[in-house]
């Protein structure tokens, strides 16, 4: 009998590389296995999966050592066989309505017609997602999309002529808020509880799916097989190592404490009075707000993924105006002059609305990190990128150098002080984008999902700096809906509730 | 248009909460033809400047939308930029067109004439019965639909057609994308001058995520059978074909350019548009 998966020396460079993505891996599962795939980055997890759905590309995209097979073939000849989910939920909703979408794959596999509707109507059930299939895929929330993307592979194998199943899941839960993460977790269960279709899942977060696989494998980080066998076994075996490595292994607890007694809070930092958040003055996200930033503290702000956590965020930092309502300033951060206005914002400038302030005043009053570093990036080195602040603000030459110098060395940065921000591994991106924060010293620091796709070391590294930021009397809100950094960093905590409009 | 019964077993309704013209016998046309026949409209007064052919096209048009079930109210909403621009095409006709007959005012290059006139009129009508056929035929028109039809019924190659649609709906997140990108420059200090400059960092960063979430929207749909292996047996799920609304609404359009030539012709007004 043919595996469903084997993998044989296998190893993969991406053309114009000279390192190798991933190499020397062999396993074999058999149909119906369920496993999860484990390793630091730049193990090659991902490239891996890629293989497996057959979408590496041929060799003019790069070079391959060793096979992989699906049910005994290339995985290029198993098309239809392989559902392939990956992290981001917007980059894989192909058609405007949700029943096309899960047709998509079977009008590519040549299903007659007929057969195509019974199967998406059955797909959509299997991941419980019980709606028209008009409904259009642009209103789905993030868990809702990655749901569709397994009920497209779903649909897909009902017209697929291999007896093979594989569900390649690539960090299907890194942005989900955990109802969402639930909501995956059970249709993955559902779709998988056939005991027929093989299961591959590359997580940081193994909790999730410590249960349901049969089997972990670890990928070396310099290539090869660290680790293969039952969950229980691997992670007590091998548990500190792995966490070393960047895995959440059950049991091994971030090695950090919540702060030692946080400063007494004064007045406020920023108050919110009546707030009415939004982009657009029909359609508000939230309305009513009462809020307070106590100064020296980290607020957290949780609530599910569409409550407007980020909206509110950026609307207290300055960057969107309220609808209505009013965001204020303690005294302490009010900018005392207007030389950085120009004549048509100097009309409407009010002291205490931040929203109302220059860009460079805020430098050094109200900082942003935003959940995608990228977002932030408008240099070409990471030396000039913690730079643009201070030059902004005028600061002589000198003082910057040595700013900057100071930065690369507290984030670990210096060694890529010349590269392309755009060229840093993720953790590397996170922590240049607090830099570029730190840098101008603001009062108040603002993090969207600071932990989003940050893997245990990576994790703890930044959790550690804010911390130290703190620590410095700064002021800290994250907008997040990671469940260990709200137990560490929640000194206050700001829960957003749906809105009756969104329940509707 | 007459009541024929849909052909189009199957076919999905168009999505809840659409702002759509509640024009049920337009929407049995297949959106091929509401794009052929936008064509086709548009000829006698793309070949003729004349007031008499467009009057009859635009009161026929109107006429004949009127009868598809397309309410008044609707259609002048949406011509309105449609006069603005008409208005503004004719003031442009009437102070610089070519000059002939009796003149009525002069200043500089600007001469008033009584053809300059009558063209500024059939400036207005021409632009008025270009807009009326856009804006009701290709108004709200469904994108998925289209390329059903695009991919079926004229067979354009279904990679680009699917591909073409795909890129459509990532449209909405360059928007956001666009946003986000304004926001972080205001908090990095670089939003109160230099706005051109800004632009520019900001147009390249939004190229450089355009290709990222295209490279991965490719894979997820490669992934999914799009591939050239594929293409040639690909099935569809929804079936677009011509049906007998179809042939109707080309009959329609026939006769309204027959008549609207024909009465140009006749009546001496018929002025191709030649140099």
């Amino acid at each position: 009998m043919t595996h469903a998966v084997e993998v044989r020396d296998w190893g993969w460079r991406y053309a114009g590389r000279s390192a190798w993505a991933a190499r020397d891996i062999s396993f074999t599962l058999g149909e119906g296995e369920r496993v999860l795939l484990l390793g630091a980055s730049g193990a090659g997890k991902s490239t891996l999966l890629a293989a497996l759905a057959g979408v590496l590309g041929d060799e003019d995209e790069g070079e391959q050592t060793g096979s992989v097979l699906v049910g005994g073939k290339h995985p290029t000849r198993m098309r239809g066989a392989v559902g392939l989910v990956m992290q981001d939920p917007d980059a894989q909703v192909i058609s405007q309505r949700i029943g096309d979408d899960v047709a998509f794959g079977c009008e590519n596999l040549g299903m007659a017609r007929e057969h195509i509707w019974p199967a998406v109507r059955a797909a959509l059930d299997a991941v419980s997602l019980h709606l028209p299939l008009e409904h259009p895929t642009s209103a789905l929330s993030g868990g809702q999309k990655q749901r569709l993307a397994i009920a497209g592979a779903l649909a897909m194998w009902s017209g697929s002529p291999a007896d093979t199943r594989l569900l390649c899941l690539d960090e299907p839960t890194a942005n989900l808020d955990p109802a969402g993460v639930n909501r995956v977790r059970e249709a993955v269960a559902n779709v998988v509880a056939d005991r027929r279709t093989t299961l591959v899942i590359v997580e940081h977060r193994v909790e999730v799916w410590s249960d349901l696989v049969d089997r972990v494998i670890v990928l070396a980080p310099g290539g090869g097989v660290l680790a293969d066998g039952a969950p229980a076994e691997v992670f007590a075996e091998r548990g500190p190592e792995l966490a070393a490595a960047g895995a959440w292994v059950p049991g091994v607890a971030p090695d950090i404490e919540p702060r030692n007694s946080p400063p007494p809070a004064g007045r406020p930092l920023l108050t919110g009075h009546r707030l009415t958040i939004g982009y657009q003055t029909g359609r508000p996200v939230q309305s009513g707000l009462e809020v307070a930033i106590p100064p020296g503290r980290s607020t957290v702000v949780v609530g599910p993924n569409g409550t407007g956590k980020t909206t509110l965020a950026l609307t207290l930092a300055g960057l969107l105006a309220p609808l209505a309502g009013r965001v204020e300033a303690a005294e302490q951060l009010r900018p005392r002059h207007t030389g950085f206005l120009t004549r048509a914002m100097r009309r409407r400038f009010d002291p205490a609305s931040p929203a109302t302030w220059a860009s460079r005043d805020l430098l050094t009053r109200l900082g942003v990190v935003f959940q995608n570093p990228e977002h932030q990036f408008v240099e070409t080195s990471v030396r000039a990128e913690l730079g643009v602040g201070l030059r902004a603000l005028g600061r002589p030459g000198t003082e910057i150098t040595g700013r900057v110098d100071a930065l690369l060395e507290r984030l670990h940065l210096t060694g890529v002080a010349d590269a392309n921000p755009f060229t840093l591994s993720g953790g590397e991106k996170r922590r240049l984008s607090v830099g570029t924060v730190l840098a101008t010293g603001p009062s108040l620091i603002v993090l969207d999902e600071p932990t989003f796709g940050q893997d245990r070391v990576t994790w703890t590294d930044l959790v550690r700096l804010v911390q130290a930021i703190l620590d410095e009397g700064r002021t800290i809100i994250s907008v997040t809906h990671d469940d260990t950094y709200v137990r560490l960093l929640g000194e206050n905590l700001l829960a957003l509730e749906p809105t009756g409009r969104e329940a509707a | 248009m007459s009541a024929t019964a849909a052909t189009r077993s199957g076919r999905a309704a168009p999505p809840a909460g659409d702002t759509k013209p509640a024009a049920p016998a337009l929407d049995r046309l297949n959106p091929v033809s509401r794009l052929l026949l936008t064509v086709f409209v548009a000829l006698p007064v793309l070949i003729s400047l004349d007031w008499l052919s467009a009057s009859i096209m635009l009161v026929g048009l109107f006429a004949v939308f009127r009868a598809a079930g397309v309410r008044t109210a609707t259609m002048a909403r949406r011509m309105i930029p449609v006069a603005v621009a008409a208005l503004l095409a004719a003031v442009t006709m009437a102070l610089y067109g070519k000059p002939g007959g009796t003149v009525y005012w002069h200043w500089w290059l600007v001469v008033i004439t009584q053809r300059s006139l009558t063209m500024a009129g059939a400036v207005i009508l021409r632009v008025l019965v270009l807009g009326l056929s856009a804006v009701v035929l290709l108004g709200g028109l469904d994108l998925t639909a289209m390329a059903d039809g695009l991919a079926q019924v004229l067979r354009l190659p279904a990679r680009f057609v699917l591909g073409a649609l795909a890129g459509m709906r990532m449209l909405s997140l360059f928007l956001e994308d666009w946003r986000t990108l304004g926001q972080a420059r205001r908090a990095r200090g670089l939003g109160d001058t230099g706005r051109l400059r800004r632009w520019a960092t900001m147009a390249f960063a939004l190229l450089v995520f355009a290709i990222r979430r295209g490279t991965r929207l490719a894979t997820a749909m490669e992934a999914r059978g799009f591939d050239a292996q594929h293409a040639r047996n690909r099935t569809w799920a929804r079936p677009s074909r011509l049906g007998r609304a179809d042939a109707v609404g080309v009959a329609i359009a026939l006769t309204l350019v027959a008549v609207s030539l024909t009465a140009a012709i006749v009546a001496g007004t018929f002025a191709p548009v030649t140099s």
